[in-house]
């Protein structure tokens, strides 16, 4: 399924944004792969929240300026599309690379924020010098990647015969922008841990059980860092749990931000 | 027409581990390598190298990383050792892979070095390295080619500023006090080699009048020279054919049948220098986006990249003949004679080229038997390079007009 979305201008950067749903506004970072396969989960959210799920800068068909090199550049951009969209009180999600992005913003400025979740996220680092936290995708063969990354790797399966030249466009930006972003160091900001104390909104940390990218262990240290976080788990589910049980996501969000909470 | 040796510096001791392991790069356990093979395999360069410079043959000298196709990851140490051992040929270093340095200062001051220790017969190669030497630099590939330019400029004004230091803040580097001692020999600095493979890379080299080479494959040669020849007109000046270098394996026998034997052992390093583990081939970022598309769309990634021969046919370079390699000009082999008429033919489909580079040393060939190449090459083909008739720049009148209109 295709979602709906519309081009906008956010601090003179053109991008794609999907809104959709109403309810309490729910702003929604994707992973290193785009919004592709998260379609289910953002319709599901849309029944309880008015979501706002932008494609970053250098991502999909949105435009990379030539002067974005970091993540601090999207995180900034995030805290502009916040106040470009006049979002109050919102929910901030952001999945894998998205969660790195949306932590970022956090300890910069939660003044448009009622909640944080992190889902299965990027970003920091726990291990010694010796030890990587994040599996390095970029040493695997195409076959382990998939079982990194998923329970169950034939549900991330993309068939790339079928796919159109812009589809296939964005799917190689997607894998560039990643790789500008997170190159080295590597899907982290070194720095990133020791301000993770500014988080001053409620979160929630999510985390895929069989993630073979980020493990729990890893999950639960990112909730520990994060003052008075929940950590839950998503079962049968590996690295992009929106992808894999969007309803059981949708329905961990709904309990912990929506309305009725 | 200018000749030069090149040797990889292989090590062939360890190919079996290679091929059992699917990869000849960045994951092969060193110790696979056992430094005492290792220090012969040295030396017996440097002698092949003085042995050019006996024969008047010039020097070319490349560098990888973490592989048992090519043993000299500095190219720097090689070069510097050479500056001191040789004394008459140019040593030309193809190259520096400056975006995946993370000094361009440093490579300055290398540079400078190696050419006031030769008096002033360095040539300096600045390439963007292959795919594959991305992850043992752990530099970013997404932006590659912007880093290479600012760092060919930085190292450019380096060595030609001679007033005191300047500042550099740009966006992938930063100095306050650049300045060089020693400066270089020649002046403003040595010549500057590129490789490429497109045209669009022959355009850019073009704007800056260096050497572009290509390697190995006729395909490339002819399209990238040609490009390089139009932009070269666009701006008023016509590119003489010592702008151009292309890089062959060579055999050469005192019949054909032993210039092709020997052809056949220097192709070790074809056939086994593209074969590396998927992850390491190709990097995202590397390459522009639509070629990414292009390849999606063609299927599973091919294992290796193909070369073309003459008539359109691809080959698959590990596994390919003689014949086949001769077929894409990547070998010119077989007697003298023969040799230089494949030189000549193959001079004419390009354009004219004024640098031979060739690879008289690859894979197995022994000691002894490059030894023979390069001495009868020397004393056949060489002689006769020099007066080969070079075709007619086709852009020459359009540079003219450009140059009157321009003043």
């Amino acid at each position: 399924m295709a979602l709906t979305v519309e081009r906008i201008e956010v601090a003179g950067v053109s991008v794609d944004l999907a809104a959709m749903g109403a309810g309490p506004p729910l702003l929604f970072l994707h992973g290193g792969f785009g919004l592709a396969g998260h379609e289910a989960c953002l319709e599901k959210l849309a029944e309880s929240f008015q979501v706002f799920a932008p494609t970053l800068p250098g991502f999909g068909h949105s435009d990379l300026p030539r002067s974005y090199s970091t993540v601090d550049d999207l995180a900034y951009f995030g805290l502009d599309l916040a106040a470009h969209l006049n979002l109050k009180n919102a929910a901030l999600v952001g999945a894998c690379f998205g969660g790195w992005v949306a932590a970022e913003m956090a300890i910069r400025s939660t003044s448009r924020f009622g909640q944080l979740v992190l889902i299965d996220a990027l970003g920091v680092k726990f291990g010694d010098r010796l030890t990587r936290d994040i599996t390095d995708i970029h040493a695997l063969y195409q076959a382990d990647i998939a079982k990194a990354l998923y329970a169950d790797p034939t549900r991330g399966q993309r068939d790339v015969a079928s796919m159109s030249d812009e589809g296939l466009t964005a799917m190689v930006r997607d894998s560039e922008a990643l790789v500008l972003f997170g190159w080295k160091p590597y899907l982290h900001n070194p720095k990133l841990t020791n301000w993770l104390h500014r988080v001053d909104i409620p979160a929630l940390v999510l985390w895929g059980e069989q993630d073979g990218m980020v493990s729990t262990d890893y999950g639960r240290k990112y909730a520990a860092a994060i003052p008075g976080a929940r950590f839950e788990i998503v079962g049968d589910a590996g690295h992009y749990p929106s992808l894999e049980q969007p309803d059981a996501v949708a329905g961990h969000i709904n309990a912990f931000a929506g309305a009725n909470t | 027409m200018k000749v030069w040796h090149f040797s990889e510096m292989a090590y062939p001791q360890a190919w079996d581990t290679g091929y059992e392991m699917g990869t000849f790069r960045v994951n092969v356990p060193n110790s696979h390598y056992d430094p005492k093979l290792g220090a012969d395999i040295y030396h017996r360069h440097y002698d092949e190298f003085q042995l050019c410079d006996e024969l008047g043959i010039n020097i070319m000298l490349n560098e990888h990383h973490s592989t048992l196709t090519c043993l000299n990851p500095a190219i720097t140490v090689s070069a510097s050792i050479l500056a001191r051992i040789t004394k008459n040929v140019r040593l030309l270093l193809l190259g520096n892979p400056i975006a995946n340095r993370p000094d361009p200062v440093r490579v300055a001051e290398e540079m400078a070095m190696i050419d006031v220790i030769s008096h002033g017969r360095l040539e300096m190669g600045l390439v963007k390295g292959a795919p594959y030497e991305i992850a043992p630099a752990n530099m970013n590939p997404v932006r590659l080619m912007d880093r290479f330019w600012e760092a060919h400029d930085l190292i450019l004004k380096a060595m030609s500023t001679h007033d005191g230091p300047f500042s550099w803040e740009s966006e992938h580097y930063h100095y306050r006090q650049v300045n060089i001692w020693p400066r270089p020999w020649q002046s403003p600095h040595p010549p500057v080699w590129i490789t490429a493979l497109s045209p669009h890379s022959g355009r850019a080299i073009a704007e800056r009048r260096h050497v572009a080479a290509a390697l190995l494959s006729g395909g490339i040669a002819s399209g990238m020279f040609n490009a390089y020849r139009e932009r070269a007109a666009e701006q008023g000046w016509a590119a003489p054919n010592d702008r151009f270098a292309y890089c062959a394996l060579v055999g050469v026998g005192n019949t054909e049948e032993e210039g092709r034997r020997r052809a056949d052992k220097v192709a070790g390093y074809v056939r086994t220098s593209p074969i590396v583990a998927e992850p390491f081939k190709n990097p995202p970022g590397y390459n522009p986006t639509p070629v990414n598309v292009a390849a999606l769309k063609t299927g599973p990634t091919q294992s290796v990249a193909r070369v073309q021969t003459k008539d359109g046919r691809t080959v698959d370079p590990t596994k390919a003949t003689v014949q086949e390699f001769m077929d894409a000009r990547t070998v010119f082999a077989g007697t003298p004679d023969q040799v230089f008429e494949q030189i000549k033919t193959f001079n004419q489909e390009v354009g004219g080229f004024g640098n031979l580079i060739i690879m008289g040393q690859g894979g197995t060939l022994s000691y002894d038997e490059t030894r023979a190449n390069l001495q009868l090459f020397a004393d056949e083909v060489m002689p006769r390079l020099g007066d080969l008739k070079m075709p007619e720049n086709p852009y020459g009148e359009q540079a003219e007009r450009n140059a009157s209109a321009a003043q």
